[in-house]
């Protein structure tokens, strides 16, 4: 049995289903702050769903709560079939998730080559480094740049294809558009549907809903620490109108 | 005979040489103080006290485990970084989470206890390390004496100061420290364990010192208190060069020795305190640092 048909089993042995991430009645705080009041949301393998709602509506600490980045939590999280709520920060990553957050975290120490090279390998099976190069020419250019002195959409990119290296299955982004050019947008939702086509789950926070609507199998809408409304591809033309209201746009 | 502003050549050269000597020994300590600075933002007060305990293993080794120079060179640094990993685990890791000043009283409070429980049994006269005698002697320049275990010193302090830029800024595990120094809770969500980086990043600043301290027992009197002396101005050079860069801790120690050397041979009364001039002007005039990121 070769390397990658062993992760295959193994992969089917960790989960018995199709679910990848399972959260359930949420709680996260950041000291005394009480920030998550009870989220609850299931991700299927090789779907894309997205968190929206306004800002500070829990988003992104929900995201920052699976990777165990807040002060602390309760309930249930299970990804691929393991219980994490009392795993180390450090062992999350290891059940294959990647992580991209918000402020793209570029370490300005490091060159655009040693920021892809930094996240180790969690799982077998990631991308090499000529296909992330040949996703994103632009970062093959600059490889030698310090990684804070590229535009804001090359670190965005950089800050995505550095987790594709690792052999991640789970993608966590957060705000990946922010901020960005439409040109630059227009290749990041490129860049999401190539990895959907590679079997990736990926779970989007996204202000831009025109950049995420045509992406995702399912919308999660999040109001004070909540998901309040989940809203299926299918269901979405017909209450485009209502989460507009929703989300304030 | 060759003079230089006044001054003969051999004079001048001498205490060039002297300079650049207790330069070495200021680079090697402010790059470890800058390393462990970086990751766990604790300004280590043990850090003169942990040099004093590589001079000390180093002479207790040889007294009662007729340890030589050389494995002394390679083991105690291992040794004493070791220690400084247990204190790592099991002092300092408690308080990460509280204010940064609480690591600088207990860095503090632990140099305090060790030498005083080396003041106990051995008294603060010093003793002698003998220089192992490969380096003993000198070469004659012509135009100056050089004391061989003075030329090997800075050359082994140096090799190590070079060594540890290399990790730092060439190697994957490098990497790892300098992106851990600027955002060690990203590092932890891609999969690194920090914690442990943390422990063998103090562990090695902790063995810098030590190393160092290896390379004075023979230069110096190995006392308990010969670090704290030390280490005031360590931390001068360390507030001149700026906490920012691993290459700038080590130009700054190496430069301001030299300063330091001049000075004696210019202006001796000056000697002890130019270091101290050197900082308030420096913090005059980049409060960063010379090689320091403004904030």
């Amino acid at each position: 049995m070769n390397t990658a048909e062993a992760y295959e089993t193994n992969e089917l042995a960790d989960s018995q289903t199709l679910e990848m991430l399972r959260v359930q009645d949420l709680h996260a705080f950041y000291g005394e702050s009480h920030i998550l009041h009870g989220v609850n949301f299931d991700v299927k393998r090789g779907e894309l769903v997205t968190l929206l709602g306004r800002n500070g509506a829990g988003r992104s600490t929900t995201l920052k709560s699976i990777m165990n980045m807040v002060g602390r939590r309760t309930g249930s999280i299970v990804i691929n079939g393991n219980e994490t709520l009392n795993m180390k920060a450090h062992h999350i990553p290891r059940l294959g998730i990647g992580y991209c957050p918000e402020e793209r975290g570029i370490f300005a120490s490091l060159d655009v080559h040693e920021n892809l090279l930094l996240p180790p390998t969690v799982r077998s099976g990631g991308m090499s480094l000529d296909e992330i190069y040949g996703m994103f020419p632009n970062l093959y250019e600059r490889r030698r740049s310090q990684g804070t002195r590229l535009s804001g959409g090359e670190q965005q990119m950089l800050a995505m294809a550095r987790i594709l290296r690792t052999g991640a299955r789970l993608l966590l982004l957060d705000e990946i558009t922010e901020g960005l050019a439409p040109v630059i947008v227009q290749k990041l939702g490129e860049v999401l549907i190539q990895l959907k086509e590679r079997g990736m789950t990926i779970v989007l926070v996204e202000q831009n809903f025109r950049f995420a609507a045509p992406l995702a199998d399912r919308h999660f809408v999040m109001d004070h620490g909540q998901i309040v409304e989940e809203i299926s591809a299918e269901q979405l033309p017909s209450r485009r109108d209502h989460l507009n209201t929703m989300l304030g746009v | 005979m060759t003079m230089i502003f006044g001054v003969p050549l051999a004079v001048f050269m001498g205490q060039l040489t002297l300079g650049l000597v207790n330069g070495a020994f200021y680079a090697l300590l402010s790059l470890g103080l800058a390393v462990i600075f970086g990751l766990l933002k604790i300004v280590n007060f043990a850090h003169g006290a942990q040099y004093m305990l590589g001079a000390f293993a180093a002479l207790l080794g040889f007294r009662y485990l007729g340890i030589n120079y050389w494995l002394a060179l390679f083991l105690v640094p291992l040794v004493v970084g070791g220690f400084g990993m247990l204190m790592e685990r099991f002092l300092l890791r408690r308080i990460a989470h509280l204010d940064h000043l609480y690591g600088l009283l207990l860095t503090f409070g632990l140099a305090l206890i060790f030498e005083g429980t080396l003041v106990n049994f051995f008294g603060v006269s010093g003793a002698r390390y003998a220089t192992p005698e490969a380096l003993q002697g000198g070469l004659n320049l012509g135009f100056m004496f050089l004391p061989t275990y003075r030329a090997w010193v800075l050359v082994a302090a140096l090799a190590m100061c070079l060594f540890t830029w290399f990790m730092i800024e060439r190697t994957r595990l490098g990497a790892y420290l300098r992106a851990g120094t600027e955002n060690s809770q990203l590092m932890q969500a891609f999969g690194v364990n920090v914690p442990l980086l943390i422990t063998l990043t103090y562990g090695f600043g902790v063995a810098l010192a030590a190393f160092a301290g290896v390379l004075a027992a023979p230069l110096y009197p190995v006392s308990p208190t010969m670090g704290s002396s030390l280490l005031i101005v360590v931390f001068a050079v360390v507030v001149i060069g700026g906490m920012g860069s691993i290459l700038g801790a080590i130009l700054t120690g190496l430069g301001m020795g030299i300063i330091e050397g001049l000075t004696k041979v210019y202006y001796p009364e000056a000697s002890n305190t130019v270091i101290f001039l050197v900082m308030i002007l420096v913090l005059m005039l980049r409060p960063a640092g010379l090689f320091g990121k403004e904030a």
